[in-house]
This record gives C-alpha cells, sequence and structure tokens, in this order.
C-alpha cells in the first residue's frame, strides 16, 4: 500500500483538490467585500446595534452568572449573585480538586478520542465499499445501514447495558466507547461525498496499477478531507457530551467522564453553587478551545444533514 | 450510475473486499443498534420480578397495557408538552437571531459568534448553568432583592420546584442550550439565497417583512424542516436536563418525567424492572418513527429544494 502514485494519478489529485478548496467560499454570495443594499444606516444602524447587543445579553446571561460566581470567594457569592465580586482563583482550584476533574477530563478525552478514530475509520472503509465497489446486495445492505438511523439511542441503552456489562467491559474506556464506534450518519455521509468524485479517476487509477486500498488512501481520502474532518469533529463531540450513557454503564467514580462527573459534583455539593460553577466552567472550557479551532468543521458538518435535497 | 460493462462472473469479484470493507461498521451496528432493537421488542413483553429476574413472557399484549398505563400517559403528555414549547419557540428564537445578525455591519461576526456560543455547552454544562440561575435557596436569581420582590415564586417554592412552572422552566434550558445550533444552521442557510432576489423584490417595492415571508421562509425550507425534526427528536429524547434540574419531579406529579427519563431515571418507577423499561423504550422509538413519518411526509412535501 505504501507505493507512490504514479505521476498522471497525482496530477489529477492536485486538479480535483484545487478546485474542492475554492467550494466552501464560492457558497457564500460575496459578503463583506461590499455593504448589502439594504444594510441599516444612520439612527437605524444605531437601534440595530442597541439590539443585537441586547440580544446578546440575554444569551450571554447564564454564561455570565456562571463566570463570574466561579471566580468569587464563596462568602461572598450571595451578597450580589449578578455583579462580580474580590477576584480569587481558589474555587476553581477547589473544584478541580474536589470534582476529580482532571482525571474526568482526562477519561472524556482518552473515550472521544477511541470513538472519533474508530468513527471515521469505519465510515471511510464501509462508505468506499458502498461508493466504489460493485457487488451484489449492494443495496440491501445500504439500505439496512441506514434504517439503523431511525433507531434512537434511547431505545438502545437497555440492552446495551446489559450487553456491554454482560462483556465485563461496564467502568472501563472500551465499555463507554464501543457503542458508538460506527454510526450510519458517518458511513452515509462519506458515501454522499465519496460519489462526488468523478469515476475517471478510480479508473484511471486502476490502469495505472493502483489497487483499491492504494487509491482510498492516496486518492480518495485526500480529496474528501473536509468532510472527513466534520465527521471527526461531530464523532468527537458527540462522545464527549454523551450524557445517558456514562451514568448507565458507570459505577466506580475514578471511570466517570467529564459528563459524568459534573452531575456527582453537582449533586453531592447543592449547597455550594459557586464550586459548582466553577466545575461547569472548567468542563466546558476544553470545546469552546476545540469548537474555536475547528469554526469551519462545525459548520459545515451541521449543514451537511440539512442542504440535502 | 452504471460502472463499466463487467461479465455475470466478475460480479462476485469485489464482494469479499466489500464485505471487509463493511465488516467493522456492520459488526457495531448489528451488536449495539439492530440487535438490542430486537432484544428491547422482546424483553418488553415480558414481567420480572423485583430483582430483575425471573422473568416471564406476558404476550404482546404488555405493551398496550404499558401505553395505556398511567405512568407512561403522563410522561407522554410531559414530553408532547415540553416539545410544544421547545420546538416552536426554539426554531422562532434561532431565525430570529440568524435574520437579526445577517447584514452587513462592522463587528457582526462578534455578535454571530455570541449567538452560536450555546452550541458548545453539553447537556450537563447548560444544566448546571441554569440550576444555579434558578435553585430557590442558594441560585443566582433567588438571591437577588429585586428580582425576588418582583417575581416571589422564584425563592418559593422556586420555579423549578412548582408543578405548574417546572416543566417550563426546564424547557428553557433547554432551548437556550439549542438555540447556538439552530442559528448556526439558520445562518448557513440564509447565505445560500441568492443576493439579486432581495434586490429585485427591493426594487419591486416589497418591504422589509414582505421579503422575509416570500423569500426568506421558502428559500430556507429544507434547513427548517430539517431544525424542526432534529428539535422534535431531541425533545422526545430528553434526559439530562431532567436529571440535573428537577429529577423528574416535581412529585407527586412527575411534572417533568419525560418519555426518556421515565425509561432510565433515578426516580422512575420502572427503574428496576427491565421488561417495562425495554417495553417503554420500544414505544419511544415508535412515538418517534410516526413523528418523523408526519413531518416527512406533511411538511416534507411542502417543502422547495430548489433545481
Amino acid at each position: 500500500m505504501a507505493t507512490e502514485l504514479p505521476a498522471g494519478v497525482q496530477g489529477a489529485v492536485d486538479t480535483a483538490l484545487a478546485s474542492l478548496d475554492e467550494l466552501p467560499e464560492s457558497t457564500d454570495r460575496g459578503r463583506g467585500r461590499g455593504r448589502d443594499f439594504d444594510a441599516p444606516a444612520g439612527w437605524r444602524r444605531v437601534g440595530r446595534y442597541l439590539l443585537l447587543a441586547l440580544v446578546s445579553f440575554v444569551v450571554l446571561f447564564p454564561i455570565y452568572t456562571t463566570v463570574i460566581a466561579a471566580f468569587k470567594p464563596s462568602d461572598a457569592f450571595f451578597d450580589h449573585p449578578l455583579l462580580p465580586g474580590p477576584f480569587t482563583f481558589d474555587v476553581i482550584v477547589d473544584a478541580w480538586t474536589a470534582g476529580n476533574l482532571g482525571r474526568y477530563l482526562f477519561n472524556s478525552l482518552v473515550v472521544a478520542t477511541i470513538v472519533t478514530v474508530f468513527q471515521v475509520v469505519s465510515a471511510v472503509l464501509a462508505a468506499y465499499a458502498f461508493a466504489f465497489l460493485r457487488f451484489p446486495g449492494r443495496n440491501v445492505f445500504f439500505v439496512v445501514f441506514i434504517a439503523t438511523l431511525l433507531v434512537p439511542l434511547e431505545a438502545t441503552l437497555v440492552v446495551n447495558f446489559d450487553t456491554v456489562d454482560g462483556l465485563g467491559w461496564s467502568n472501563s474506556y472500551i465499555g463507554l466507547a464501543v457503542p458508538f464506534l460506527a454510526t450510519a450518519f458517518g458511513v452515509f455521509l462519506m458515501r454522499q461525498v465519496f460519489l462526488t468524485l468523478p469515476l475517471d479517476l478510480r479508473d484511471a487509477a486502476a490502469i495505472d496499477g493502483v489497487g483499491h486500498f492504494g487509491f482510498l488512501w492516496y486518492v480518495a481520502v485526500p480529496l474528501v478531507r473536509p468532510t472527513l474532518g466534520a465527521l471527526a469533529l461531530f464523532g468527537f463531540l458527540g462522545a464527549w457530551n454523551q450524557y445517558l450513557w456514562p451514568n448507565l454503564i458507570i459505577n466506580e467514580t475514578e471511570m466517570n467522564t467529564v459528563q459524568s462527573g459534573l452531575r456527582v459534583l453537582s449533586k453531592s455539593n447543592l449547597d455550594q453553587p459557586n464550586l459548582v460553577m466553577a466545575g461547569t466552567l472548567v468542563a466546558a472550557i476544553p470545546v469552546v478551545i476545540v469548537l474555536l479551532v475547528f469554526q469551519r468543521q462545525l459548520v459545515r458538518g451541521l449543514t451537511a444533514g440539512a442542504v440535502k435535497g | 450510475m452504471e460502472r463499466s460493462d463487467r461479465t455475470k462472473r466478475s460480479r462476485w469479484r469485489e464482494f469479499p473486499l466489500a464485505l471487509l470493507m463493511l465488516a467493522p461498521s456492520a459488526v457495531i451496528l448489528v451488536v449495539f443498534v439492530l440487535y438490542p432493537l430486537g432484544r428491547a421488542v422482546w424483553l418488553g413483553q415480558q414481567r420480572c420480578d423485583n430483582f430483575g429476574g425471573n422473568c416471564k413472557s406476558q404476550g404482546f399484549g404488555q405493551y398496550v397495557d404499558i401505553f395505556r398505563s398511567t405512568e407512561f400517559q403522563n410522561a407522554l403528555v410531559v414530553t408532547v408538552k415540553f416539545a410544544l414549547i421547545t420546538v416552536p419557540l426554539g426554531l422562532i428564537l434561532g431565525v430570529g437571531l440568524a435574520v437579526l445578525a445577517d447584514k452587513y455591519l462592522r463587528g457582526i461576526g462578534v455578535f454571530r459568534a455570541v449567538f452560536s456560543s450555546t452550541v458548545a455547552t453539553s447537556v450537563a454544562v447548560a444544566s448546571l448553568m441554569w440550576l444555579f440561575l434558578l435553585q430557590p435557596s442558594v441560585g443566582a436569581l433567588a438571591n437577588v432583592s429585586w428580582f425576588n420582590s418582583m417575581f416571589p415564586s422564584v425563592k418559593d417554592p422556586g420555579w423549578l420546584q412548582d408543578p405548574g412552572t417546572a416543566l417550563t422552566a426546564v424547557a428553557l434550558s433547554s432551548v437556550w442550550a439549542g438555540l447556538g445550533f439552530t442559528f448556526i444552521l439558520v445562518t448557513a442557510g440564509l447565505q445560500g439565497i441568492p443576493r439579486d432576489f432581495y434586490e429585485a423584490a427591493a426594487v419591486d417595492g416589497a418591504g422589509g417583512i414582505r421579503r422575509f415571508w416570500s423569500i426568506t421562509v421558502p428559500m430556507l425550507g429544507p434547513t427548517l424542516l430539517f431544525v424542526l425534526i432534529v428539535l422534535t427528536t431531541r425533545a422526545f429524547q430528553t434526559y439530562g436536563e431532567v436529571d440535573l434540574l428537577t429529577d423528574g419531579g416535581p412529585q407527586p406529579q412527575d411534572s417533568t418525567t419525560t418519555i426518556t427519563y421515565f425509561v432510565y431515571g433515578q426516580n422512575s418507577p420502572i427503574r428496576n424492572d427491565a421488561g417495562l423499561q425495554a417495553g417503554a423504550a420500544v414505544l419511544l422509538f415508535l412515538v418517534l418513527l410516526v413523528l418523523s413519518a408526519i413531518q416527512l411526509r406533511g411538511i416534507g412535501r411542502r417543502v422547495h429544494y430548489g433545481d
């Protein structure tokens, strides 16, 4: 598999890659290059800014109260819960220790990474078979795959608990990850994008003696990298944010993910609001960072489900 | 899409490779989606003793019994009410924010980031933020004197503790958490509408409101349908908010026990009965199936997908 690509195939890949890179921009209708014909002017412009600021205040309000509570000494919290108090980092440190957050964040990171890698690999392989291989029963297989999209997670976890517990995987990383290692959504998404690749590409590669795995690795995967990024981001966020499953399968506190760990923190410290708020803030920060870095993949992934006619 | 002519013999040539490539996904989907669904359908007609053992078949009539039980009916009504608050409110607010931020103004990117921000909150993070906003003794709002005198019920009994307001309070937290998702989707949808449509309509004398209803809404059709389905599905799968904010209460009415909380919740009456849990989970699946079918057939038919 580790062979160099023939020059002709490489050229075709480069051309296709270049044209793909232009896609995201061309869907935007030239925003930012000039003013809209109906851009608010004068007082209407001021009014629009005021409205935007007011709505922003409302949207940010729960985050605002969390942040000020997290950096305020415990005894100052009840004086003015909506105003910042004397600044302290102590509560964050307390929450980190009391909530065992370092361990839980690490657990979440391990599980989300396992899930992401397996989801991407399994989706790419299955999608390739559906898009590039001809075999009897292809359509039947595909319909069965897609039909699993109709089954909500909540309908299967009752039995999945027995399965995973029976395998002895309670309180383990593999137990936390295993039900999510493959999704029909991923297969569907990757198949759709593989189908947009020109068939000539595969034929050219075949003529040059490149096998299916070589073609997949050196041609198909590089061409669909943006969608792959979106799929990876979604796999990661989905696993990271999973709440119900860790609560079912974990009963050793050390193995909690950050989500089920937050539950423990809040249920056992209901009388210490700023400790729980500090823990919540710490738990939220990794996702904020991930999203700031991968904004484009987020939008691409979200819209992938919607724009398909 | 025909891929070059092949002889009959070669139809099977790529079969082993295909199986190999499908295997990883297929194994997971069979073991963790299809098998558990089938097994849940079987378990759903069984009745077990208090320790979850000694399960006996009751016949598939047990599904009818579960469906008609007071507890399931309550959970169904709670869930439908919850959806009737969160879906329209989430949709309207999401579209409202997206339209508000869809103007070329200096610094609009900052506002877009703010409106997207709740997409970064997990259900646990969002719920805990709202828990300590609304909690009646230690919550932020209950300890602000002017707010307290304006709305005494925030302290006594507390919005999450009053059977009349608990579900709405949980729904508000859920709508807030979903705002970022809807905003991002609708914003992307808005950017796909050609600018010329608006300019032409404006030249013809159509005002802002007319342009919104005659261009924006129809052109957003597929996006809105998608958001509608996702928000409805999410409403019927609501678990974390209830678990963290109300534990299914206030008791004894179980005012916030959604179907999913009814199946999995710590305070659920069927907590230790695998048969009833599986039965209720299968009913949840059927309800969602019917809802998706209605939404896709009823509304999907009228949605314009462009060319």
